[in-house]
């Protein structure tokens, strides 16, 4: 937390100073209230008291209690303009952060709890500044000054509160404690009743075919009883802190008359008498002062360690160094654009053990189609990232151009390439802002350019189709279009950067073979010069390719045409043999 | 499900906050109909009628009681005052002292009776909203869900029910309360002075004036800000998660700018509100000191003129606290009813919604069938809409014989299965299972006709042997080692830590193709007569589409099929392969015949094979 207090510019320290300031002018005002109530007090009791004087004393009540207020907006204002620069700082500066990571930084936060600590955790950081200024700060400052102010009067009535703060203590503390935990595992027991709920909606038709409705009835019913039994626990224990709290402070008051009555029927002349009545009166008005600071501390203690566990989810994000880090070239060399050479590459993950690609070694010159094939999880997708350097190579180099790519300035690098995941992403905004994406180092794409890639992409029907064309608006994660229709804007987007390497990582899964087909003709005809290199799992969609790399657990299994793999690869056979039927392979 | 992809923060993120600052920011919910939603929730709620009221009388009686604690301390200031000169009645002081203890621990005790029994009420109106919305989710036809996200079926089982609970446990006792100590601090003022009640009233509303001045246009800062913090919450997930695309097209300057841009708007507007929510606090305590000091004031003067003895300041410095408190209390109760109401409406509404027809008169016993199954002049549109999805089917499949459905997306092929298991209603025509047509059965002896594998595997979180069992009754491990055998997924489970004992769940990695043969087992278990499985597209490597496909065939023997299919081996070992397109069998056959035919079926097929030299 504190590391994140050093986040703080100098404006928003000029602004905490201002808020201690105001805080305390605040606590002087409120505990001046009583003062002239005791004043009051007195001059009702004093016989030869004039009106005027009385009045005088009031008006100064009520200019404390505006003072007072004042102070609180100032500190409302001061401390809104903290959190509110505060955080908004804090969320940039994470986003950079998040913009600079690697796919391998990504990979080790995961991508929702990077969203969580960016959006809420910041919030809840906010949240302990603005208490911490207005509770931390205010409640000790209030409580210790009037103390002070009380501590002289007399010492029985300073006992009593002193117990009644230390009744305070404990009936909150042992509900807290005693609720607090369950209250914690309510968030894990709602996770838990939403998974089940989530599993029978997702698998409504399973669980009607198999007739399991009370199956998952009684499954939900389990979870539901947990849920309630734990909620039952911490709402039950809670419900007698309000009573306690009140019973205390009811108690004090009445004990501060009750041993007020003693000490002024002990007193033995008037004056000390008439003084007592008046201490007595604006002393339970001090001691209520304190018992609430007391209370707001407690409260605060409560949230606090969550909130804490915030700023540290935030700060792990911000420690982090970039694994990758950019070099300096900012050409790509005319002469060698479009050739890509890996040198006896291999990779690993940090702390795993065993190798995802293994000594892998090929070279693609420019205009030439390569294609990956291979099992599930034999490391194709980890290859073809290697490329635009989304991880570094553990072993040997990966060349660009004829350059290693950790030599580009990662901005250089990637204009050269066009890349085409394997879940097609979409932003919100229109076709033509998806299409037209990014930067390329170019000039930006024109309208004609966006329309080519389009037709390019087999996209050109559905997107005429609709009311406004290209300036239809997409959903966030497109999710008003199909999975085919999706796939074909993000390849579109590939095409319009007009790059020298074209990267499918799977990219024609969600395309009929009639789409496929059309889409791949059009590309081999716009796109001739660029290097295509394309990660499959179909034969049909690679057999013309010039060269075929065959995977088999992270290591090459053969590189080759199509006619020569089929002879001497006996991976690729088998692949083929599984997919196709023998006469049509021959 | 369709949001899979962006469903971010089910898990783990953390929920607004409550307490102390919680009345920061704030949007109420508007509910559309308040009182009925509430009468609703009440006649939900019949069964503890007796113990809502018995809360209700607590918080009244308990507050009552807190009530008469100012006129007593009123009545000990007036026993000390007037001992000053002659000495206090200390007999007094003590009566009073013991009748103020006994007062203070009855009204104590009746509020933490009206909270724990309304903690208890609470927990069970919300387990039984929870528990009939989970019955009704299995009560509702398919196509309902076509029209609802998960997330929001979800969040009504969680949050609004979660809110509905909150409400009940907090509001409606705070209210009653705090209804109870203004009336009653109302009726003890007048009771105790008059023109010193209308002091304590006309500053009270002099400082709610001067609040609402202030705080009239609060509500459009807080929609404002909660706008902006949506779309750049938006903005944060769609970059994060399209990272390596944004990184891939150099789109970090353009996704920085529009971050600044969404990030300095809502500074401006969060500072606004905040500042607008942090008057609140402020505003009301001086309502509270205004209160205090005019009555200080006033009551000072009458002291002076003899009219009032000073026990009355005294009394009329707790009232006045007593009669301003509560109005933030209510205005908070009415907010939290409010959207109580709201959440109501949204669990109501699904609660209401309309069920499956009732089959209770439908004779329910076992119905043995051999496997022939015919479609009658089937015609379908979805239950919403009029279009038409399938245009006079027909097509007959005799026991034992496999139909492989093919056609290109959107053709209708799912439509057909839903149809076949009366996930959907047909609109017309009619679908037999041997001679009997399924309008006749009810729809669990239809599901008990047929094994499905969707394409879309769905395990849970529970045992391999839960998944594989399910509700299936009476499944030997034999039975179900045989089915794993016959997959080719035995040996796996077995490699892992319990065997088929180990948990499914987030660190247990299955591919897709064990996911696959893991419902294909599951079918294989619950050994039904006949089959409806629709085959996995490419996500599976090919080395472990052969072994499905080898499970696949072994599902298959000696049962009616009906394949969805997208491999050549299927289609071509069909019996009878039917082609869609948009909702038309547009041809009909053998693989050979609709080779020869030349026609929408060759061309399909040609073109896999466009590549060969």
């Amino acid at each position: 937390m504190f590391k994140l207090l050093g986040k703080f510019k100098k404006e928003d320290w000029a602004f905490t100073v201002l808020t201690i300031v105001l805080i305390v002018v605040q606590v002087w005002f409120d505990l001046k209230l009583p003062d002239y109530m005791k004043v009051v007090t007195s001059l009702v009791k004093t016989k030869q008291s004039t009106m005027n004087a009385i009045l005088i004393a009031g008006g100064n009540m009520l200019l404390c209690a505006l003072g007072s207020l004042l102070a609180q907006v100032a500190t409302a204002i001061c401390v809104s303009k903290i959190a509110s620069n505060f955080s908004a700082n804090l969320r940039g500066e994470l986003f950079g952060k998040v913009q600079s990571f690697s796919m391998q930084e990504i990979g080790n936060f995961s991508t929702a709890s990077l969203i969580t600590r960016t959006t809420n955790d910041v919030t809840q950081v906010m949240m302990i500044i603005v208490m911490g200024l207005e509770v931390i700060v205010k409640a000790p400052i209030k409580a210790l000054w009037a103390v002070f102010k009380i501590a002289n009067t007399n010492w029985y009535w300073t006992y009593a509160t002193l117990i009644a703060v230390g009744a305070l203590v404990v009936i909150m503390l042992t509900c807290l404690s005693l609720a607090t935990p369950k209250f914690k595992k309510l968030q894990k027991l709602t996770d838990n009743l939403n998974r089940v709920t989530r599993e029978n909606l997702t698998g409504l038709r399973v669980v009607r075919a198999y007739n399991a409705e009370e199956y998952q009835e009684e499954k939900f019913e389990g979870a539901n009883d947990e849920l309630c039994r734990t909620h039952l626990f911490g709402t039950r224990v809670m419900s007698f802190m309000h009573p306690g709290t009140s019973l205390v402070n009811n108690g004090l008051t009445l004990a501060v008359y009750w041993i007020g009555a003693i000490l002024i029927s002990n007193a033995v002349n008037m004056a000390d008498k008439l003084n007592l009545f008046s201490d007595m009166v604006v002393f339970v008005s001090y001691a209520m002062q304190v018992v609430m600071s007391f209370m707001s501390l407690i409260f605060v203690g409560n949230m606090l360690p969550r909130a804490l566990v915030s700023a540290k989810r935030v700060n792990g994000v911000l420690d982090v160094k970039a694994s990758i880090k950019d070099g300096e070239v900012s050409e790509i060399p005319e002469e060698h654009r479009g050739e890509i050479e890996f040198k006896n590459v291999s990779f690993k993950y940090p702390d795993a053990e065993d190798y995802v690609l293994e000594n892998v070694s090929f070279s693609v010159r420019k205009g030439e189609k390569v294609a990956i094939i291979g099992a599930t999880g034999c490391g194709k997708s980890t290859v073809v990232n290697l490329i635009p350097r989304f991880y570094d190579v553990t072993e040997g180099e990966v060349l660009v151009g004829g350059i290693n790519v950790r030599n580009y300035a990662q901005k250089t690098l990637r204009n050269g390439i066009g890349y085409v995941s394997q879940r097609a992403i979409l932003f919100s905004g229109t076709i033509l802002s998806n299409v037209n994406y990014g930067s390329n180092g170019k000039d930006d794409a024109d309208m004609a350019d966006v329309i080519s890639a389009v037709a390019t992409a087999q996209a050109t029907d559905f997107v005429e189709e609709r009311v406004n064309k290209y300036e239809e608006y997409v959903a966030q994660g497109g999710m008003n279009l199909s999975g085919g229709q999706r796939q074909r804007i993000s390849i579109a987007r590939a095409v319009c950067r007009k790059p020298d390497i074209f990267i499918f990582d799977d990219s024609f899964s969600a395309l009929d073979y009639k789409t496929d087909k059309a889409l791949r003709r059009a590309l081999d005809e716009k796109c001739k010069g660029a290097t295509h290199v394309i990660v499959a799992q179909r034969i049909g969609t690679i057999r013309d390719a010039d060269k075929i790399i065959v995977l088999d657990e992270g290591k090459v299994a053969g590189i080759g045409r199509h006619d020569q793999l089929m002879k001497n690869c006996e991976v690729y056979q088998n692949i083929a043999l599984s997919q196709l039927s023998k006469e049509e392979l021959a | 499900m369709k949001n899979k992809e962006y469903d971010f923060g089910q898990k783990g993120t953390s929920r607004p906050m409550r307490g102390p600052g919680a009345h920061r920011m704030r949007i109420v919910e508007k509910p559309k109909d308040f009182k009925g939603t509430w009468l609703k929730l009440l006649k939900y709620s019949k069964k503890h009628i007796a113990a809502i009221i018995l809360t209700l009388a607590c918080a009244f009686f308990s507050t009552v009681l807190a009530l008469i604690g100012p006129d007593r301390i009123s009545k000990l200031t007036s026993i000390i005052e007037k001992g000053m000169g002659v000495g206090i009645d200390m007999d007094a002081i003590y009566t009073v002292g013991i009748t103020l203890v006994v007062i203070y621990a009855l009204s104590a005790t009746l509020s933490a009776v009206q909270g724990f029994v309304m903690a208890t009420v609470t927990q069970s109106i919300t387990k039984m909203l929870r528990r009939d919305i989970s019955t009704k989710i299995n009560r509702l036809p398919i196509w309902f869900y076509n029209n609802t996200t998960t997330g929001d079926i979800l969040s009504r089982v969680t949050n609004d029910v979660d809110t509905i609970g909150h409400t009940l446990n907090m509001s409606v006792g705070n209210l009653i309360s705090s209804v109870t100590l203004m009336v009653g601090s109302l009726i003890m003022m007048i009771f105790t002075d008059v023109i010193m009640t209308a002091t304590a009233i006309i500053s009270t509303i002099i400082g709610f004036v001067l609040m609402r001045l202030i705080t009239k246009n609060s509500q459009k800062y807080f929609k404002r800000q909660q706008h902006w913090l949506g779309q750049l919450n938006g903005h944060i997930e769609e970059m994060y998660a399209g990272h390596t695309v944004m990184k891939a097209y150099n789109g970090e300057d353009e996704a920085k700018a529009t971050f600044d841009e969404m990030n300095r708007t809502l500074r401006d507007s969060a500072f606004k509100a905040q500042s607008l929510s942090g008057l609140m606090m402020p505003l009301m305590t001086f309502i509270g000191n205004l209160g205090y000091v005019a009555v200080c004031i006033v009551g000072a003067v009458l002291v002076m003129y003899g009219h009032i003895s000073f026990g009355v300041i005294v009394a009329f410095m707790m009232y006045i606290k007593f009669f301003t408190q509560p109005l933030s209390q209510i205005a908070q109760a009415v907010q939290s009813m409010q959207s109580a109401a709201a959440a109501g409406e949204r669990v109501f509404e699904f609660l209401e919604s309309e069920e499956m027809e009732d089959e209770s008169h439908k004779n329910n016993t076992g119905f043995e069938v051999r496997g022939k199954v015919e479609f009658e002049h089937v015609e379908f549109g979805y239950e919403n809409s009029d279009k038409i999805v399938i245009k006079d089917f027909s097509a007959r499949a005799l026991p034992g014989q496999k139909i492989a459905i093919v056609g290109p997306t959107g053709a209708g092929k799912t439509t057909m299965v839903n149809l076949l298991m009366r996930f959907h209603e047909i609109k017309n025509g009619d679908i037999k299972i041997d001679g009997v047509s399924i309008k006749d059965l009810t729809r669990e002896q239809v599901h008990e006709q047929f094994c499905m594998v969707l394409q879309d595997t769905w395990l849970f979180e529970g045992t391999v042997r839960e998944n594989l069992i399910y509700c299936t009754e009476n499944v030997t491990d034999e039975q179900m080692i045989r089915a794993c055998k016959a997959v080719g997924i035995d040996h796996f489970v077995r490699t892992l830590s319990k065997g088929y004992d180990t948990v499914l769940d987030d660190h247990v990695n299955l591919s897709q193709g064990q996911k696959q043969q893991l419902t294909i087992a599951r079918a294989m278990i619950a050994d039904k007569p006949m089959l409806i499985l629709d085959e996995a597209t490419s996500s599976v490597d090919t080395r472990t589409e052969l072994v499905i496909q080898n499970a696949m065939d072994e599902l298959m023997k000696n049962r009616t099929s009906f394949v969805i299919a997208h491999r050549l081996s299927t289609i071509k070992n069909a019996d009878l392969i039917l082609v869609l397109r948009d909702g038309d069998i547009v041809e009909s056959g053998t693989h050979e015949q609709l080779l020869d035919k030349g026609g929408f079926y060759a061309e399909l097929y040609n073109s896999q094979f466009e590549e060969r030299e």
